[in-house]
């Protein structure tokens, strides 16, 4: 079922994946939930995009909340084939310019890599969040997806910088995208532990990559890192609570999906989210109300917020070493259908790769297959990798 | 066996902002209709997120410092999540871990003394909305979610019912007189714990909590109900006390357990990751305590010194408005006592009679230290500053303006008189020129046109004297 096609649109459109909100377009976030559900306003960024003389021509579905791997579980797309995620292939197809999505987990980045395309994940902070379905507040980020680091520059430029709208916004106002960086003599770090993780049609594409950055004079080296698995432990706890805290406004009184049958106000509750919502996102609200509660409090949700510190220090110091960390984004380069009940264990699984930038915050490219990390507002530096690397692809 | 009250008090207070605390929407006051004031962010609405409105942080800190709490330079948001329809997002924020004030201390003057009650912490959060019930529906009105309070948190230091009214209406007074809330019927709601221990004991009893009271004269009342209620159930053994929370029902006068699903909810309270940890600095606190305003103590003593009886004070200091416009006269150069006069006995009488309260007077301080002054300085009598008053009162006008137009002065200054005699001269030529010739009549003549255009205003002896003057060199 086709939900809002996006039309076919020339140079200058722009999808929004169903995360984002668009003045008068219905928005789902992918769930029965808010079926129904249209907002008064349009997020920050497609205000920008618009103010600029984009078009934004549509929206493109997503995986419930953003919680599965690329897409596969949207309550008004069920997959089919093939995994991919719905912004990047249209991203892919050449229909519009670019698209923006939401990475809360990486699926935004994972689904890049399936199709060929890039998303970068900004350094939080950077571009509003006003106008985005929140789940996890605390490292979500609104990001872009295009064929190219030149694409993804080009609509970053446009939708970054303060908003008083949304009290997480930096006050900096301007910041670098530049895609010409001198690369020369930069230095990249290949993390042998998340290489190790990842398929060999995966491996091959991380070392071909990394071959091509050494062919523009950028030097690679392998290191090791062993707290990665604690970094996505500590994700993976925060983002299901703050998600699960997130989504229980989605009650069935004030607006969306609600039951119709119901005797009292706590049936109203249960009937309205046993059917709105589906079982990956019921299963992360079961963890994140777990994490939270008060006998697992400090064990779990708070000693994440201690890890996120720690994890937030070494990160900082690897990268006083390093211009960028080069890793898989995703275990395989291409993903079937499965079961929805095994969709939380998956997405863990997956996340290892991608769940640092979401933790503390720093940006993260998707391109060609792979991910290059970097410190804080380091997007020209990983966009110039990038530009490097098409360079010696063409 | 004789026993020990013991009680600590959790105090909500409505801050007076113009906005509620996340958004710009205006407070509940100003809605007419359910729903009136209601936005995408106090509705609960994705894709908002809230922004923090500077103003309560200022109150918040401004009420800390007169309760003299240690003011927290680093001050965070937490969420208190449970399901209820009239809290939107099902979600509230509050503050747990870093309360934007702590460790304070307030001096109460009771019966056997002055009490000082240890003020553990005051935090800020918001409000919720509200819930009406008809037939077979309920009804949400969010016009109440997300105005801005503070809930004030005291140690169990009251050891009677007298000193929590005593208390509570120091905090009302000092918070009115702070423009730090109007304290209003329903905008300062009370839970109460309050256990019982043998007289000497040092030990705490069983604690009961009696939640969201809105009246004095119910907390009062429940005190005493459930202060019996403890003391029979440890000297007859009428039932066993346990930990709980209850309500007490205005018609019985009892209070009642509630249902334990109200109370043994798990909040399961965490940072909110949409406000970032507020910090204030050096700079930021110094210019809130320039703006403090003195204590209602310090205040009373201050207008007690001005020669103010106690009944005024009490009044003045009733209404943080009232107070401070008789500061600003008071800057403008008036007198304080004869400024209270003004304000207590003209001001409240002339609204007296429109059926108005002193609540609802509308004068600023600049026209109405004009009258007062007009007054002392003998340019126009009492009477005649009291119907000036009334003109501004009632029609905003301009005193000095309405006094000249009206001719109330007794005096009119001799710059304006001489300028009526020159035009009046220059308007009759043919008279100077007579006048000149000898016919003294002439003179006669000017001076009534001079009286004429003066309405009746001026010393008629200064115009003659100026007019005869002014004949003799033309």
């Amino acid at each position: 079922m086709k939900y809002y096609a996006a039309e076919l649109c020339d140079r200058g459109t722009v999808a929004v994946d169903d995360m984002v909100l668009v003045k008068d377009a219905p928005a789902t976030a992918g769930s029965r939930i808010l079926e129904g559900f249209t907002p008064l306003f349009s997020a920050e960024a497609v205000t920008r995009l618009e103010e600029k003389g984009y078009s934004v021509s549509g929206k493109t579905h997503v995986g419930e909340f953003g919680l599965d791997l690329v897409g596969e579980f949207s309550y008004y797309q069920p997959a089919e084939g093939e995994l991919k995620g719905a912004a990047a292939e249209l991203v892919a197809s050449g229909a519009v310019q670019a698209a923006l999505g939401v990475d809360m987990n990486g699926a935004p980045r994972r689904a890049a890599a399936l199709s060929g395309v890039s998303f970068l994940k900004p350094t939080y902070g950077t571009v509003s969040r006003y106008g985005v379905i929140s789940c996890a507040a605390s490292g979500e980020q609104l990001g872009v997806y295009a064929a190219t680091a030149a694409g993804i520059s080009e609509i970053m430029g446009v939708i970054a910088g303060h908003d008083e709208k949304d009290g997480t916004s930096l006050r900096q106002k301007e910041y670098d995208y530049s895609i010409e960086k001198n690369i020369n003599g930069k230095r990249v770090a290949l993390v042998k532990e998340l290489l190790a993780l990842a398929d060999d049609a995966t491996r091959a594409r991380v070392l071909a990559f990394a071959d091509a950055l050494k062919k523009q004079g950028v030097s690679v080296e392998e290191i090791s890192l062993d707290w990665t698995d604690h970094a996505n432990t500590a994700w993976q706890i925060l983002m299901t609570a703050e998600t699960c805290n997130n989504v229980s406004r989605y009650d069935g009184v004030k607006f969306g999906h609600r039951a119709a049958e119901y005797k009292n106000i706590d049936e109203l509750y249960v009937n309205t989210r046993t059917e709105g919502f589906n079982f990956l996102t019921k299963s992360v609200i079961l963890y994140g109300s777990d994490v939270l509660s008060k006998n697992r409090y400090k064990d779990c949700y708070d000693k994440s917020l201690r890890v996120r510190r720690v994890i937030a220090e070494r990160f900082e110091k690897l990268m006083a070493e390093y211009d960028a960390i080069l890793t898989p984004v995703c275990k395989n380069t291409s993903y079937q259908p499965y079961e929805i009940r095994q969709a939380f264990g998956k997405v863990f699984e997956e996340s290892v790769f991608t769940a640092i930038p979401n933790l503390i915050g720093t940006p993260a490219l998707s391109c060609g297959g792979v991910q290059l990390m970097g410190k804080q507002f380091s997007e020209g530096t990983l966009l110039s990798l990038a530009a490097g690397v098409e360079k010696e692809g063409n | 066996m004789s026993y020990e009250l013991v009680i600590g008090l959790e105090t909500h207070v409505e801050l007076s902002t113009e906005s509620k605390i996340f958004c710009s929407c205006g407070g509940h006051s100003a809605a007419k209709e359910p729903n009136d004031c209601v936005c995408p962010a106090c509705s609960g609405m994705p894709g908002m997120l809230p922004v923090m409105n500077k103003r309560v942080v200022e109150l918040a800190v401004t009420a800390g410092l007169m309760l003299n709490c240690e003011i927290s330079r680093y001050t965070t948001f937490d969420k208190k999540n449970y399901y209820y329809p009239d809290l939107p997002c099902a979600y509230q924020i509050t503050q747990l871990n870093h309360p934007i004030c702590t460790n304070g201390c307030v001096t109460i003057k009771t019966s056997g003394g002055n009490r000082d009650i240890r003020i553990k912490q005051i935090h800020m959060e918001e409000d919720a909305g509200k819930l009406v019930h008809g037939g077979k529906s309920s009804f949400v009105d969010f016009n109440r979610t997300s105005v801005p309070l503070i809930e004030i948190v005291t140690q169990p230091d009251f050891r009677s019912a007298e000193e929590v009214v005593t208390y509570l209406n120091k905090l009302k007074s000092m918070f009115r007189l702070g423009g730090i809330s109007e304290c209003e019927e329903g905008a300062m709601r009370c839970d109460v714990n309050i256990s019982i221990r043998p007289e000497g004991s040092t030990e705490f009893g069983v604690r009961t909590e009696i939640k969201n009271m809105a009246s004095f004269e119910a907390i009062e009342k429940a005190i005493r109900y459930e202060a019996q209620r403890h003391m029979d159930a440890l000297d007859f053994g009428t039932e066993e006390l346990v930990q709980e929370t209850r309500r007490f029902d205005d018609v019985s006068g009892k209070t009642f357990a509630m249902r334990n699903k109200e109370t043994e909810a798990d909040y399961r309270y965490f940072p909110d990751a949409n406000l970032m940890p507020i910090i204030i600095d050096d700079e930021w606190l110094e210019q809130i305590k320039a703006n403090k305003p003195v204590a209602v103590d310090e205040k009373a003593e201050e207008y007690r010194e001005a020669g103010i009886f106690d009944k005024e004070i009490d009044m003045l200091l009733a209404s943080h408005k009232i107070a401070k416009l008789l500061d600003d006269i008071v800057a403008l150069g008036c007198d304080a006592k004869d400024g209270a006069a003004w304000i207590l006995t003209d001001c409240a009488g002339i609204l007296r009679k429109d059926g108005k309260t002193l609540g609802e007077l509308a004068i600023t301080p600049e026209k109405l230290s004009a009258i007062i002054k007009m007054v002392d300085e003998g340019k126009i009598n009492r009477g005649a500053g009291k119907k000036i008053l009334i003109a501004v009162i009632e029609e905003d006008v301009d005193p000095v303006a309405f006094c000249a137009q009206q001719g109330l002065d007794r005096k009119v200054d001799t710059s304006m008189i001489e300028q009526i005699i020159d035009r009046v001269m220059a308007d009759h030529p043919q008279a100077i020129e007579d006048y000149k010739n000898g016919k003294t009549k002439a003179a006669q003549a000017l001076f009534g046109a001079c009286m004429k255009e003066l309405k009746g205003a001026g010393d008629p002896a200064v115009i003659k004297e100026l007019l005869e003057e002014k004949l003799k060199n033309a």
